[in-house]
């Protein structure tokens, strides 16, 4: 029984990365008050960017190469909208649709090719604790990278004087701009770290867990992860959650076709998008503790000086 | 007065802590600063004394380095600096207390400090820290609370207390005392006589004059951008001083008696709304009765239930219908629009977003709550002719200085365009009139305007209720005063049975309850 479960875990868990890069990604963004709803498109660029870099060069630097790009895919959303105070959900809009197209017209010349992957890593000695160690440490790097970027964020958060920044910034940019905090610069850096963790996340999909181009290949994702940033309550523990949720939905809607469940196989495959969204809202359904985690400046363009 | 460095240094032998030298700021269209100077010396409480627009607030924008002067030099201790920015200003030692708190509501007291200290990041010895220094100067607060639990008078001291431990040596204080209790100011003043004891000089901000001749040892008068005087304030009368801060004899309020029947108006009977957003306050078995010819005050601190109470009166918010009565008819179920149709005005405290549309003219500005009373439209389609011409009789009755009936209503100033506003309601011929912050950010003029148009239209047989921060405004205007603190309504006394002190005891009564 055990023996069946450990490849349903370890899957679960490298679902859930492309999820936990681009969430925590966003998480960031949206903690310095500004929501991009450009991560689908950025996972788009950043996929096929990873794709060709790992086509030349390895599967590594096809990462790097995702990182870059997503970030540099954030670029133009963080011009519009904290140097031109656009609005943001029109330009994130923007930037997916732009994402989209762009991704699509690139990867065209990789349709039908293949790429390696990357191999697991089993960790020594962690890797040999009973069904932990299998689950949580015998995952490829990138996935080791992904609980290190949580820890790091989450401590980061909640113990730092960064991570105190970042949410006074998002909280209210007209008192940190008095007290003499740099809001904008802040900003374009959540902004553009957001952007280099959905490119990672993308770059992730397209090398590592299908490593073969597929046009629009992010599938809802990205969006996914926009959705889990808020009702994890801008909270990265429950973003992990949130995210294991949907990779683990994932995984066993593959295995119920792979059965041959009697249902139409597009309705499995909504099933882990539903089932992620009803728990979250479940469990967000306190408006007091959502009111305040909410960053108060979220989507709201701030001006210096006004 | 050719050398910059000579200023004050005859008269003492140690320089001045701060000295400005002509300095000038220019806005497009207006000079905010004109050629000012004005020198502070250790230890020293010095007054800034003016009207709104009068400057003062972009001159310690200047000194903080939230802005930068056109022209003229800025003395440090007796050195010419130039400071690009708050966080020079911060090294340099100068501190300062914002009107509008620069604080994080959803921060605890100790983070939102943090934000400001450098060197090591250490939460818990910095907790330490700020409860020792706030015992020192008797201001008791507690390190781990959320800012959005805290009262006014509470935030101002996180940012007292903030200020303080940058050991700062010249603190700069905007309107510190426009959200406090009489009490609060009294213990805010003593805090200040401590520090400037200890050598801190003070700079001290302010349109209350009997403050400064309280407190400041010397003051100097701004007025339209430029110094129009220095004084020491305990040496002058009020009226000398406000001759220098406005041009003329301060304006007073003449209120008669009212000589027709009084009957009740507006009736609130056990009005209760339980909020659950944690940024806004409850309301509490409100009841209260307006009568006819009469102005009754609501005193407190925004933030106790004012906005709340506002929406329940005006509409915004329904409640039981029987829980507000209009002239003895049950309102409470109608909207916003039915109870003007019964005779309700009302003017919110924000002009720009909700007593006018920034944008819009003058003219288009009338059609927002005038258009059925005052026929504005007719079979559903607006009659602009008829709304110009009402705007034109507005501006006309209550000497709105405007250039015309097409003028954006954001091109107003805010005591133009409040009179504006009240005088578009009063035209409406209401029956009652809610009045909200009447004079909030309105010139001394403007203010005394205002304040006899209430009292005229009270005295012909309309209940007019204001809601207002400043005590002092509705001692001057108000028949009777109640005090709202905590979500609880107060019972309204006569205003000759009653004084600043009482209402201040409610003031802050409530409001340790509610801590």
């Amino acid at each position: 029984m055990i023996d069946s479960i450990i490849p349903i875990l370890v899957a679960t868990l490298a679902a859930a990365t492309p999820l936990i890069f681009a969430g925590l990604g966003e998480l960031v963004a949206e903690k310095s008050g500004v929501i991009n709803l450009g991560v689908e498109g950025m996972m788009l660029i950043g996929a096929v960017a990873g794709f060709a870099g790992a086509l030349s060069w390895g599967t590594s630097v096809g990462l790097m190469f995702g990182a870059v790009a997503g970030a540099l895919a954030a670029l133009p959303f963080a011009f519009l909208t904290l140097s031109l105070g656009a609005n943001q959900s029109a330009s994130g809009l923007a930037t997916t649709i732009f994402g989209i197209g762009l991704s699509a017209f690139i990867g065209q010349f990789f349709v039908s090719q293949g790429l390696p992957g990357m191999k697991p890593y089993a960790i020594p000695l962690l890797s040999s604790i009973p069904l932990l160690g299998p689950v949580f440490f015998t995952q490829t790097p990138v996935v080791y990278l992904a609980y290190l970027l949580y820890a790091m964020l989450a401590w980061m958060l909640a113990k730092t004087r960064w991570g105190l920044i970042l949410r006074a910034v998002g909280e209210s940019p007209e008192a940190a701009h008095a007290i003499g905090y740099p809001v904008l610069a802040i900003r374009y850096g959540a902004v553009c770290f957001g952007g280099a963790m959905a490119g990672l996340g993308g770059a992730y999909l397209s090398t590592i867990y299908t490593p073969l181009w597929v046009q629009n290949m992010v599938a809802g994702r990205g969006w996914i992860s926009v959705a889990l940033v808020v009702f994890a309550a801008w909270k990265p523990t429950r973003l992990m959650l949130g995210a294991c949720l949907f990779g683990g939905m994932t995984i066993l809607q593959l295995q119920a076709q792979g059965f041959g469940v009697a249902v139409p196989s597009q309705l499995l495959s909504a099933i882990p998008y539903v089932a992620t969204i009803l728990v979250l809202m479940v469990i967000s359904r306190d408006r007091k503790k959502l009111q305040l985690n909410l960053p108060a400046s979220l989507g709201k363009p701030f001006v210096p000086g006004e | 007065m050719s050398d910059p460095s000579s200023i004050g240094l005859a008269k003492t032998p140690v320089p001045p802590r701060l000295a400005l030298w002509n300095i000038t700021k220019r806005y497009p269209g207006v000079v905010a600063n004109d050629k000012v100077s004005l020198s502070v010396a250790p230890g020293e409480i010095h007054a800034v004394l003016g009207e709104n627009g009068a400057g003062k607030s972009t001159l310690m924008k200047i000194i903080y380095g939230a802005t930068h002067a056109d022209e003229g030099h800025l003395l440090w201790n007796g050195k010419e600096v130039h400071i690009a920015n708050p966080a020079e200003a911060r090294h340099l030692g100068i501190g300062m207390v914002f009107q509008h708190f620069q604080l994080f509501e959803t921060l605890s007291v100790v983070e939102n400090i943090a934000l400001v200290l450098e060197g090591k990041f250490d939460l818990k010895a910095l907790a330490i820290r700020v409860k020792e220094v706030s015992e020192k100067y008797g201001l008791p607060l507690d390190p781990y609370r959320m800012v959005h639990s805290l009262s006014v008078g509470e935030r101002q001291r996180v940012e007292i207390v903030r200020c303080l431990l940058q050991n700062p040596q010249l603190l700069i204080l905007d309107e510190p005392t426009s959200v406090l209790t009489p009490q609060a100011v009294r213990s805010l003043f003593g805090t200040l006589r401590q520090l400037a004891s200890e050598g801190v000089s003070i700079l001290y901000i302010s349109h209350k004059l009997h403050e400064i001749q309280e407190l400041c040892d010397r003051a100097t008068v701004m007025r339209g951008g430029r110094v129009t005087g220095e004084a020491n304030p305990k040496e002058e009368t009020s009226a000398s001083l406000a001759r220098m801060m406005i041009g003329r004899e301060l304006p007073v309020c003449v209120s008669p008696a009212f000589e027709g029947e009084a009957k009740p108006v507006l009736e609130v009977k056990g009005l209760s709304y339980a909020n659950d957003d944690p940024f806004c306050s409850s309301l509490f078995d409100i009841s209260l009765c307006l009568q006819s010819g009469e102005v009754l005050g609501i005193a407190g601190i925004s933030g106790n239930g004012q906005a709340e109470l506002l929406a329940a009166l005006s509409g915004e918010q329904l409640s039981a219908s029987e829980c507000v009565l209009l002239e003895g008819q049950p309102v409470g179920h109608l909207d916003a629009g039915r109870r003007r149709d019964q005779g309700l005005a009302f003017v919110p405290e924000e002009r720009l977003g909700r007593g006018a549309v920034p944008s819009m003219s003058l003219a288009e500005n009338t059609v927002l709550t005038a258009h059925r009373q005052a026929g504005l439209s007719r079979y559903g389609l607006l009659n602009y002719g008829a709304a110009r011409e009402f705007a034109k009789r507005c501006i006309e009755r209550f000497d709105v200085r405007c250039p015309g009936v097409g003028a954006a209503a954001r091109s107003l100033s805010g005591g133009n365009l409040q009179k504006f506003i009240v005088g578009r309601e009063i035209m409406q011929a209401p029956r009652v009139m809610i009045v909200a912050q009447p004079t909030w950010g309105v010139d001394v003029g403007a203010s005394a305007a205002l304040r006899q148009t209430l009292i005229d239209i009270s005295r012909s047989g309309v209940g007019v209720l204001v809601i207002s921060e400043e005590l002092e405004e509705l001692f001057e205007i108000c028949d009777r005063i109640a005090v709202l603190a905590g979500g609880r309504l107060s019972e309204a006394q006569p205003k000759a049975q009653t004084d600043a002190e009482q209402i201040g005891l409610l003031m802050a009564g409530s409001q340790q309850q509610a801590a």
